[in-house]
């Protein structure tokens, strides 16, 4: 029995190779994912491990506000040089230097440019000497306060040399200018440590720049004397300096960092999972409709094994057998393919992160796992449906043609709008946010339920659908024929149209979704920004870019303007809640520029001692006019504020403001945006030419007219939709894989009927056409299906981001007619193959094909 | 001839009264009309009839392919109305062969493999002496490392056959052996088949519409409007086409 499975499967290759390489395309996904994110969790240990290898023991101030490797860097938390001294003297330490570190240190590069990063640190810190690691590899360390040495990558990187004059940009000044007096790399050739720029001052420049403070510093690195261990030098240093400090080996400080880089890899990880879930549900559809398709070719082999004694259970075990093999020889394909896949992401990332060496790739123990155990699972599941029909074969059909009677629709249907029902269900209780933690859960269960109904309810919609789209076609006999032959099996057009309507009603759900959250967003931010000129620039790694506040006040002395406003942000701990907080360089901006209206007390002034609340902070913090807030920021010590406003804004309002002097000890103490008022009467073209002269020191920003800051600030959404795009279109490849695979299989099947239609006279070309519009009309239907379930998936969700303030419902239409002009030209191409095929049919061969 | 009297005693298989109506209502047909008949052990029958006489619906109950809507069937000892599907797998495993027009061999799998292969499903190894003799009478022992495909339409039945004798099933049923055959390839067919009751016991019902296959066998039986209307033993080619030319003008013979 086993044998016979085997053989009748080899015999049929291009079956298997067709029902397989939708479960490649879906277990390269998954293995692809486990890949990539071993070979970077790799990396980033042998980054941590060398940048803390010559540490053994590190000291530094507790940080006033946690912040995790996602949000970006942690602010440095300076204490005075004696705890160095302090350090030196537990006996056990060898050497202790005072290390300045510290986010924020950007040069400027030949082109004028802040040189960018993409994630990786950019530090200014103190130069404490060359070691095993670092080497000087041109010029000398910094001797005056206006050398700098820099690290090779990010010379590379700025298109500087030794000696260029070049300016620097620091989180606590305005720009300066150095000389470049060395440049330096690390053991191996390298020229960073993963992708980080490093620029290092003289100690009390670094000090000044970095830290705020002269003769302070945010970490001491200890080097243990012989014999003494890392752990007990560890536990000594903690006791001489007393609380207030951290302490901890290299070792930990190294496995720690990683761990937060692993966490944010995970998240990277989930979505590619995401994603292979979607092309794995497409790939089930494949799999269910070829198998269907093999079985119903089968039936009088299958049938004959019946009648000579082959049992029910029998006949499910050699399908099922049949879907194993596949399952297998996929999964070891789509393994290696997501090991190709998985080291090419790695390879991008390392070069989007600034040239990281990547440590080799290996193939983790889940991926293998991942690969088998989802590529069987998924083939064995999608197999089991036919399988049972394999089964209910009747042993007479070996004898005679048993007329399989067009099973009537009912029961299929009504399963289909059960399921549909708990669909919908599933994503009204996840979109109504009643669900508690698993809201996420639900809605995709609701999501992958509305597919599975929708794909049950296809072969009753195909009938009217399909026939209308037909009549386009009916005005030629092959087009006629092409109609009819979509129509004659409803269940088969319709799998094969829903696994194209799953891609596409997942790209147009989510352009529905973006588009509508960009939509409201400009028209809300076009409604209450009153303010002609925006100054701003686009952030490309976690810290957003900013500029000198001197600007602001320069700015609102240019003739014409009438107010300008300078936004600090900064993730604070609000009565011991972690709060975003805001302040506004002149707090009358509120009512002016963003239309906030106050419910209480006065929100056009601010006294340092003062904040504001917006309404529904207030309310969910308890708080009111009078109330007493701790607030501690990212610098400095907990301040105690007077709630002396509140106020009603809309969703780009800040939930909480503080005064200006407050922005001090944010982390960026400087403005990220500046929003300039004019007079009435001036002209927006006399005023931005002078502003933009004010910014030349800020190369980071740059100022632009209200409108083309609105379309900046929406553009990372057009980049999130072309990424999920390109990654849905391999669902839509699989599905077209689908088509190509029923054509072949339906070709296959008619052979007769083609010999027949040919022998009576239809012509090679009018025989491709009418394959040809067979394919079209299962796309188009497919893709109509799919825009139809997008746009409602989409249009729930916009609805249930109302409360967020995503008011419009608005449709790609455009897009829409892409896809089914598309789906038409998919349909022509899957048909290409078939076509060929069956215009090559031998017309006396396939009369006599029994 | 002593030898197999002895086995007479006991039907092979055997319909009581059976009825098999299709349809409902206006569309109703009856296909078998009260049929009662025995097939003994170690015999080989022919059932012939015109077309739409009900003969091939005859055998598919026999065989327990098709249920009856009234009346029981017996093979062996073993009833066969009211079997379920194990039941009925069972005894498709243990007690009928079957022999298709068609052939009906699988491509994938040589000869050899296509013969054994009722035994591999049922999980059994074959009895090697009688394997040989199976192979022997058929004459394929060169030809068993071929595909169908490479076989000719005799040879395939021939292996067909073989398929059928090899697990020595209580009754072998034939539906039109020699029906995609030429006359020699026929005639070699039906000897073997008439070899295979003489000298080993088996026993066989063929349907047939052909005179000449039918005179290969021990006795036919002749279905008209699914009834038995005649019986002849020791058949030979011009009493069965005596016997049909009656039948062909069925308002004589059922007197209507």
């Amino acid at each position: 029995m086993i044998r016979a499975t085997l053989k009748s499967l080899l015999a049929r290759k291009l079956r298997l190779i067709l029902s397989g390489l939708a479960v490649v395309l879906g277990v390269m996904f998954v293995s692809g994912a486990f890949v990539l994110t071993d070979t970077l969790g790799r990396t980033f240990d042998a980054i941590f491990a060398d940048a803390y290898e010559g540490v053994d023991v590190n000291v530094a101030a507790k940080p006033k506000i946690a912040v995790s490797e996602m949000e970006g860097e942690q602010t440095a938390a300076p204490f005075p040089a004696a705890t160095v001294d302090k350090v030196r003297a537990v006996p056990g330490v060898a050497e202790a230097t005072g290390v300045v570190a510290a986010d924020g240190a950007r040069l400027i590069g030949s082109n004028g440019k802040a040189v960018a990063s993409f994630g990786p640190p950019q530090l200014g810190e103190n130069w404490t000497g060359t070691s095993e690691q670092l080497q000087l590899n041109q010029g000398h360390e910094p001797r005056a306060d206006d050398e700098i040495v820099i690290n090779q990558g990010l010379a590379t990187a700025g298109k500087v040399k030794l000696g260029d004059r070049v300016g620097v940009l620091t989180p606590l000044e305005p720009k300066q200018e150095f000389t470049i007096v060395g440049i330096f790399g690390y053991s191996g050739g390298r020229d960073s440590i993963g992708g980080s720029n490093e620029i290092m001052f003289t100690t009390p420049t670094a000090q000044r720049l970095m830290l705020g403070q002269p003769n302070t510093f945010n970490s001491v690195t200890v080097k243990a004397a012989g014999g003494v261990t890392d752990e007990s030098l560890r536990d000594a240093v903690a006791g001489a300096v007393g609380d207030g400090y951290v302490v901890k080996t290299g070792e930990q400080l190294s496995t720690e960092a990683a761990q937060g880089f692993k966490e944010a890899l995970s998240f990277f990880n989930r979505i590619l999972l995401g994603f292979a879930a979607v092309a794995l549900l497409v790939g089930t559809f494949l799999i269910l409709n070829t198998f269907s398709i093999i079985v119903a070719q089968r039936t009088r082999e299958l049938a004959l094994m019946r009648a000579v004694g082959a049992s029910r259970r029998q006949m499910i075990g050699s399908v099922v057998l049949e879907a194993i093999a596949v399952g297998l020889i996929a999964s070891v394909f789509g393994l290696a393919a997501g090991v190709g896949v998985g080291a090419l992401l790695a390879w991008a990332f390392g070069n989007l992160a600034g040239g990281l060496t990547l440590a080799g790739i290996g193939v983790p123990a889940a991926a293998v796992i991942g690969a088998f155990s989802v590529g069987l699972v998924i083939t064995v599941v999608a197999a089991l449906l036919p399988a049972l029909r394999a089964s209910r074969i009747p042993p007479i059909a070996a004898m005679q043609d048993v007329a399989t009677p067009d099973r009537p629709l009912t029961r299929i249907t009504v399963s289909g709008a059960l399921v549909t029902a708990v669909g919908a269900a599933l994503l009204f209780l996840g979109l109504s946010g009643n669900a508690g933690g698993n809201g996420l859960a639900i809605i995709l269960g609701g999501v992958l339920f509305t597919f599975i109904g929708v794909a049950l309810l296809t072969p009753l919609i195909s009938r009217p659908v399909v026939a209308l789209l037909g009549a386009i076609f009916a005005w030629s006999v092959p087009g006629k024929l092409g109609r009819l032959n979509s129509g004659r099996n409803p269940r088969r057009t319709a799998i094969t149209a829903a696994a194209l309507m799953v891609g596409i009603a997942l790209v147009t759900g989510v352009t529905v979704i973006l588009d509508s959250a960009k939509g409201s967003i400009s028209a809300l931010a076009k409604d209450t920004i009153k303010a002609e000129l925006v100054i701003a620039g686009s952030q490309n790694g976690p810290r957003p870019p900013s500029f000198d506040p001197a600007v602001l006040d320069k700015a609102a002395a240019i003739p014409g303007v009438q107010l300008v406003d300078g936004e600090y942000g900064d993730m604070a701990v609000v009565n011991g809640e972690r709060t975003w907080v805001a302040a506004s360089s002149d707090v009358a901006a509120l009512e002016r520029i963003f239309g906030a209206k106050a419910t209480a007390g006065d929100i056009s002034r601010l006294g340092p001692e003062q904040m504001l609340f917006s309404s529904d902070t207030a309310k969910s913090r308890g708080v009111s006019v009078g109330t007493r807030v701790t607030v501690q920021l990212s610098r400095g010590e907990a301040r105690t504020y007077t709630v002396s406003g509140i106020y009603q804004g809309s969703q780009l309002t800040n939930p909480v403001v503080l005064p200006p002097q407050a922005a001090r000890d944010f982390a960026i103490p400087q403005p990220v945006q500046g929003f300039v008022q004019l007079a009435p009467g001036t002209r927006v073209t006399d005023v931005q030419p002078q502003v933009e002269r004010l910014l030349a020191d800020s190369p980071e920003v740059s100022v632009a007219d209200r409108d083309a800051f609105i379309k900046q600030q929406t553009g990372s959404l057009d980049g999130l939709l072309t990424m999920i795009q390109i990654l849905l279109a391999l669902a839509i490849v699989i599905a077209v894989l689908g088509i190509v695979n029923t054509l072949a299989l339906s070709v296959l099947e008619r052979t007769r009927e083609l010999g027949l239609l040919r022998a009576i006279g239809l012509r090679r070309a009018q025989t491709m056409r009418m394959i040809t519009v067979e394919a079209v009309v299962i796309s188009v239907f497919g893709a109509l299906l799919g825009v139809v379930v997008g746009s409602g998936l989409g249009a729930a969700v916009v609805r249930a981001l109302k409360k967020e303030g995503i008011n419009d419902l608005i449709l790609p239409w455009g897009q829409m007619g892409v896809m089914l002009g598309l789906a038409a030209i998919v349909g022509v191409v899957a048909a290409v193959l078939p076509a060929i095929r069956a215009a090559r049919i031998n017309v006396l061969g396939a009369i006599a094909h029994e | 001839m002593t030898a197999t009297v002895g086995r007479q005693a006991q039907a092979a298989a055997r319909a009581s009264d059976v009825w098999k109506v299709y349809g409902s209502g206006e569309a109703q047909v009856s296909a078998l009309r009260g049929v009662t008949c025995e097939f003994e052990r170690g015999r080989f029958t022919a059932i012939m009839g015109p077309s739409g006489s009900g003969k091939s619906t005859l055998m598919h109950c026999l065989a327990g392919l098709d249920s009856v809507t009234q009346g029981s069937v017996m093979i062996g000892d073993t009833t066969v109305t009211g079997l379920g599907d194990a039941g009925l797998t069972k005894l498709r495993r243990d007690k009928v062969g079957f022999i298709f027009q068609q052939f009906n061999l699988l491509p994938t799998l040589t000869a050899q493999e296509n013969i054994l292969l009722p035994l591999s499903i049922a999980g059994r190894k074959p009895d090697p002496a009688w394997y040989d003799i199976v192979i022997d009478t058929v004459g394929l022992r060169d030809r068993l490392g071929h595909r169908p495909a490479q076989l000719s339409g005799g040879q395939q039945q021939r292996v067909a056959c073989a398929r059928a004798l090899v697990s020595r099933p209580e009754v072998i049923f034939a539906d039109e052996p020699t029906g995609n055959l030429d006359s020699r390839s026929g005639a070699e067919v039906l000897n073997f088949l008439r070899n295979s009751v003489r000298e080993h016991g088996q026993t066989i019902v063929m349907v047939t519409h052909d005179p000449t296959a039918a005179a290969y066998a021990d006795r036919v039986v002749f279905l008209a409007d699914g009834q038995i209307v005649s019986e002849l033993i020791e058949p030979t080619a011009d009493t069965v086409l005596d016997t049909m030319k009656k039948l062909d003008t069925p308002a004589e013979v059922n007197g209507r």
